[in-house]
């Protein structure tokens, strides 16, 4: 944060997370909430990889990640609507449980973990590759 | 006019979960704001909300307020770190924390 001041920082972020939300609501509107949330999800975990990444990571400047790494990765990604679509998809909120619901939502938190987690790791390879 | 509504919210979302980033160290603060926003998703959508209000508060806010990315970016740092024990428990961490901040959110409107 070296040489931007509090109100440009929180100019940037927010325009970040006014375009993220709006993007993560479009991919919803598309293909379905579950479908939707998992796709800004693993979106958004690829592109913040890349944000991080070094050695890319010193070249982009303070602006560029607070714009697009805290600001639009963070907000296209979502963790308390995984969580809602997870305990809906398991019926934790019925008191009787079916065992195909939770087999479902444990599928769907592993397919959300593994996509997730790998699109970091591609991303890391994929920056590491272009820049050296 | 909902994707406004999701566009304002995730403005507000951004600029609080910056706030809280702020304040705390890296791994707490996403954790922080995870559980905190998947709590006050509990309790929106327990109270039938409008569309237009789900748009604003739950999409917009809660949504761009927790984050994915992030948390992903930590837990792959962690266990690259040679931790990954610590890392799986983090990722555990989130879901379980999370899963009970919705019930509980939500249980709390109910009980209300």
């Amino acid at each position: 944060m070296t040489s931007l001041g509090r109100l440009e920082t929180l100019l940037f972020v927010a325009a970040g997370g006014f375009a993220g939300a709006i993007a993560r609501h479009v991919a919803d509107t598309l293909a379905g909430s579950l479908a939707g949330t998992l796709a800004a999800n693993v979106a958004g975990a690829a592109l913040l990889g890349v944000v991080l990444s070094e050695p890319h990571a010193d070249r982009l400047s303070t602006e560029t990640r607070l714009l697009v790494g805290t600001g639009f990765c963070s907000s296209l990604s979502t963790y308390s609507t995984f969580a809602l679509e997870t305990t809906r998809l398991a019926g934790v909120t019925v008191a009787g449980l079916t065992l195909s619901g939770v087999a479902v939502a444990l599928a769907y938190v592993a397919l959300t973990y593994t996509l997730g987690f790998g699109a970091i790791l591609a991303a890391q390879a994929l920056t590491r590759g272009v820049i050296r | 006019m909902n994707t406004l509504l999701v566009g304002l919210g995730g403005v507000a979302g951004a600029m609080a979960r910056h706030s809280v980033g702020d304040r705390l160290d890296s791994t707490r603060d996403t954790l922080a704001v995870n559980l905190l926003g998947s709590l006050a998703l509990g309790v929106l959508v327990a109270t039938d909300p409008s569309a237009s209000t789900l748009a604003l508060l739950g999409t917009g806010f809660c949504g761009a307020f927790t984050t994915f990315s992030s948390f992903a970016f930590e837990v792959v740092r962690i266990a690259q770190d040679g931790a990954p024990r610590r890392a799986a428990g983090l990722a555990t961490l989130h879901l379980a924390g999370a899963i009970t901040a919705v019930a509980v959110g939500g249980g709390v409107v109910t009980l209300l």
